[in-house]
């Protein structure tokens, strides 16, 4: 309780601080309340996360009612990850704003935010009061919204933040809708009476409820068709905070989906089939564009929208299991979605923090005009590189442990599936594979075209690596995804709370349930400690071989042509077009070109431009209707006061009367009626 | 270990016999059939030349290659004896240790700044990517005929069950014999001796590596070949006592190389247009495999 105070109290010292400090003090403030921040809400996140569920009443006030604080397992699972990232982006972003420092009350804005987003997202982790719930949301979005418009002066930052937050509110009526049809019918504000309120519900009505609730959160995690905001928002803010959205922020929207699954009681299969469908569009989608993308942070931001999708899949084959009564898919399914939230949270943050580094150095994330960074930079090209590895979900990494447990509940429920579900099964399983060879040729060219060769355009200003205290939370974050990959056991331990919670199993029946994954997942920290211990051999063995011999250097191999440019080299564009190609249906993918012709050709050019065909028809050309259609009462905002201020008027009388008018017509038919 | 130790033998004569092969059928006299790892043994001695363009990533990256393929080797079981490594769902692992050899050889392609090595790259990157689905598809069929999630029980089992599932091993080993084409640039999609940089795949990716690391990619070529070998051997061989399944082994194999020699041929290379269709079109041949598993268990009616 008293905890509570001094959390609140830390973060409006916070707040109120930070406007009268020195630019250098203010991100060390916002640092600071972060950290203690953390320790409190750590306590009782590793309490949550081992230990039985804290729960607490806050007496509340007239409009809340009373408000729960209940941190259960799921929640610490969540308030550790979104913990560890904040600390982690907050130390990479004192570095990263040194470039702003003679902006200092952008700072003082930027760093106030920063300590609101990460209070609310601990509170709405905690809190179990729908109403309390939705402020927490709501200041979330807002700070999210301030700290993405950083370079507002750009007006591409704004537009893409105010996107942003217009999307974000659509999110919040489909929530406000859910939460207010519950209390209506139950008179309570407490996430329980969700649960009594789905119980009591015949046919449909939990169903739809939870479709309220799963389109709302999803519109905030992304899966496609509702992931538009995000390959806008992504790339215009910070990079640090582009990594805490992607790392955390969109997790809230998982979290959301998995703290429903808790309480809604409904048809967890169909719930399944409906969570699986969007999530292999979401994955395969994602990754698909990301591909054809030349702005880096862009090209990171959709394959969010790819990892949404296998974690999705995670929660669909844990929904499945739940609904045929299957405890071990149930168990790998869930345990997939959790630990691939964190491994996602890890690799994807590493990666936006090392695109900011990159940003940092050479002033561009386009990709086409990057190259050989890898000698200038190689400490962010070797955290890139580890990041790349593990987000395409090859071992030694995390991302193949989560994806692999993912994989096992795909089999193992196809050896209990009817004939319909195999089918769709075998669709899951072809999404999932696509997905990860697509994400292994976007990495490749990510990796290959920034890093990699020859650079390809001078730039006027030297470019180099950060200070090394910058890099120390980039270390630790790739230590942590090491040791994912190469003791993953230990991590599934840390989960079997969250899981057995979701899986309806409060002890720790998933040991015998899984045992079969469990000695599975030590047989591959076995296997992938194998594989270094393979490697290290190898190496040595060619050190020791050459240790004698001529190792001379010399120009690249130009198949006989002996004065190559760097603009010979393969281009973003070129590594994929074959891909382009065979997917020109699904793509929406302009060229703009002229042809080299004669044999004097005079100057020409080639642009490509990639679009969403999804924000195409679901958002541009409604967003156009809308507007030619309102153009027509354009004649209202005349600009004139004493108009705006007869609107008024008439809204007030229209207010007042037309209830009057509507109860006078219904004496009126009433008094028909009697006659 | 048994299969380590086949694998490995298997590894020094396959691509030898498929040169052999190709010699006799197009009337030269031809290497003989250790000729290949004559080559790399020389190679091995030799000192490299990097290029001033590389970085660690490309003297790491033919180490790791040789490692994950390495790595895969030991999941693959022979028979009744399971691999050094084996659990369940270890041909997940077995697809994705070798993906990472594949990372780093397409990598190490782009590091040379050189436009023919990102142009094999692109293709390798794509090309790869369409051949997983195939393979997948086959395992998940397989597991689903017989219950199982590891490469051994799976093997194992598939022999026990009716005579009809040979018939489907005759598929699966098509669409193993043509993964194998693919993973090692042979003929149907790349042609290993051809003269220009602009028609080849893994051939041109590998242009500027020399020396110890070449011998290294090309002894994991070697290796490679060996292995998707014993996966179409252990469709058949089910748990025959190891007097009639050795001998086997090396039959199949002898066989499988012989018949990429005859490929070889007599056929050209796609176009490289055509390729990414056809290589998908060989996941089609998984999914009849999978309704094949499907009538088997009686789940259609």
């Amino acid at each position: 309780m008293t905890l509570v105070i001094i959390f609140i109290f830390v973060c409006i010292t916070g707040v109120l601080i930070i406007p009268f400090l020195n630019v250098k003090l203010k991100g060390i403030a916002a640092l600071a309340a972060i950290v203690i921040n953390t320790v409190i809400s750590g306590y009782f996140a590793v309490q949550g996360l081992t230990g039985p569920e804290i729960s607490w009443v806050m007496p509340g006030s007239m409009i809340t009612g009373p408000i729960p604080i209940r941190i259960d397992a799921l929640s610490g699972w969540f308030l550790m990850m979104v913990n560890f990232i904040f600390i982690t982006g907050g130390w990479y972003g004192l570095f990263y704003m040194n470039g702003y420092k003679y902006q200092s009350k952008k700072i003082s804005l930027h760093a106030i935010a920063f300590i609101i987003l990460h209070s609310s997202l601990v509170s709405l982790l905690a809190v179990q009061n729908s109403i309390v719930f939705l402020v927490a949301w709501e200041l979330m979005m807002f700070s999210a919204f301030i700290c993405v418009i950083f370079e507002h002066e750009k007006e591409a930052t704004l537009k893409a933040g105010i996107n942003y937050l217009i999307q974000s509110h659509i999110c919040v009526v489909m929530l406000i809708t859910g939460f207010l049809w519950v209390s209506f019918k139950t008179g309570s504000y407490d996430f329980r009476a969700i649960t009594t309120f789905s119980m009591t519900q015949t046919g449909p009505g939990a169903l739809f409820l939870f479709m309220l609730f799963f389109i709302g959160f999803a519109i905030k995690a992304g899966f496609v068709p509702f992931h538009t905001w995000l390959p806008h928002a992504h790339p215009a803010a910070p990079a640090h905070i582009s990594g805490i959205m992607s790392g955390v922020l969109i997790k809230t929207g998982i979290y959301g989906i998995l703290r429903m699954l808790l309480l809604i009681k409904a048809d967890f299969t169909t719930i399944g089939y409906i969570i699986l469908t969007f999530s292999v569009i979401s994955g395969l989608y994602g990754v698909m564009l990301a591909i054809v993308q030349h702005d880096l942070k862009k090209l990171l931001a959709y394959h969010s929208v790819e990892n949404i999708g296998i974690i999705g899949l995670g929660i669909g084959i844990g929904c499945i299991g739940l609904g045929t009564g299957n405890q071990v898919i149930a168990s790998l399914g869930f345990a997939g979605a959790l630990l691939h939230t964190l491994n996602h949270a890890l690799f994807k943050s590493l990666l936006f923090y090392t695109s900011g580094m990159v940003y940092q150095a050479a002033h561009t994330i386009n990709i086409e005009q990057l190259g050989g960074l890898i000698k200038k930079m190689p400490h962010t090209a070797f955290l890139f590189l580890i990041a790349a590895i593990a987000i395409s979900g090859i071992p030694p990494f995390n991302g193949f442990i989560s994806e692999f447990t993912i994989y096992t509940g795909l089999y193992q429920w196809l050896q209990s599936a009817s004939l319909n579900s195999l089918i769709f099964i075998l669709l899951l399983v072809l999404g999932l594979v696509l997905i990860g060879g697509l994400a292994m040729l976007c990495f490749t060219k990510a990796f290959g075209i920034v890093f990699l060769g020859n650079a390809r355009k001078d730039f006027h200003h030297e470019v180099k690596e950060g200070p090394f205290l910058q890099f120390v939370p980039l270390y630790l974050i790739a230590l942590f995804m090491v040791c994912i990959g190469l003791f993953p056991q230990m991590f599934l331990s840390l989960l079997m709370k969250p899981v057995g919670l979701l899986t309806g199993n409060r002890g720790d029946v998933l040991v015998p349930a899984t045992a079969n994954t469990f000695s599975a997942l030590s047989s591959i920290s076995l296997a992938v400690c194998g594989m270094l211990v393979v490697a290290l051999t190898v190496f040595f063995i060619r050190k020791w071989a050459m240790r004698k011999r001529l190792v001379p250097a010399g120009p690249t191999w130009g198949c006989g042509y002996v004065a190559p440019t760097a603009r010979l080299q393969y281009t973003a564009g070129s590594f994929v077009r074959s891909y382009v190609k065979l997917n020109k249906s699904i793509l929406l993918f302009e060229k703009k070109e002229k042809e080299v012709t004669g044999l004097f050709p005079a100057e020409s050019h080639y642009e490509s431009h990639a679009y969403d065909k999804f924000e195409k028809w679901l958002v541009d050309k409604p967003v156009a209707a809308v507007k030619s259609f309102l153009k027509h009462f354009l004649f209202l905002q005349n600009g004139s006061l004493q108009s705006y201020i007869l609107y008024g008027v008439l809204f007030i009388i229209g207010v007042i009367f037309i209830p009057m008018v509507f109860d006078a017509l219904y004496l009126f038919i009433d008094f028909l009626k009697r006659l | 270990m048994l299969s380590v130790i086949l694998i490995l033998s298997a590894a020094l004569f396959f691509t030898g016999v498929i040169n052999r092969t190709k010699s006799i059928l197009t009337g030269r006299k031809g290497p003989g059939v250790l000729q290949p790892v004559k080559d790399i043994i020389r190679l091995f001695k030799k000192g490299v030349v990097y290029s001033t363009t590389t970085s660690f990533i490309f003297q790491a990256a033919p180490t790791i290659y040789f490692s994950s393929v390495i790595m895969a080797m030991l999941v693959v079981p022979f028979g009744q004896s399971k691999g050094l490594i084996s659990f369940q769902g270890d041909f997940i692992f077995f697809a994705y240790v070798l993906a990472l050899g594949k990372f780093f050889s397409i990598i190490s392609a782009m590091d040379t700044g050189s436009s023919f090595e990102g142009m094999g790259a692109s293709r390798e990157a794509l090309y790869s990517m369409f051949a997983e689905p195939a393979f997948f598809i086959l395992m998940g069929s397989m597991a689903l005929l017989t219950g199982q999630t590891s490469f051994q029980e799976i093997f194992a089992d598939l022999h026990l069950g009716s005579p009809i599932s040979y018939a489907l091993a005759m598929l699966a080993a098509f669409v193993v014999g043509m993964v194998m084409m693919i993973e090692n640039s042979r003929m149907p999609i790349d042609d290993p001796k051809t003269h220009l940089e602009l028609t080849m795949i893994h051939e041109v990716m590998i242009l500027d590596n020399s020396g110890f690391d070449l011998g290294l990619i090309l002894s994991a070529g070697l290796i490679k070949f060996a292995i998707y070998g014993a996966l179409i051997v252990n469709l058949f061989i089910g748990m025959f006592p190891y007097e009639y399944t050795i001998p086997m082994f090396f039959a199949i194999q002898v066989m499988a190389a012989v018949i990429t020699g005859g490929i070889e041929s007599f056929m050209a290379r796609f176009r490289m247009s055509h390729n990414a269709q056809f290589i998908f079109a060989l996941t089609s041949v998984s999914l009849l495999i999978f309704f094949g598993v499907l009538m088997l268990l009686g789940k259609f009616i």
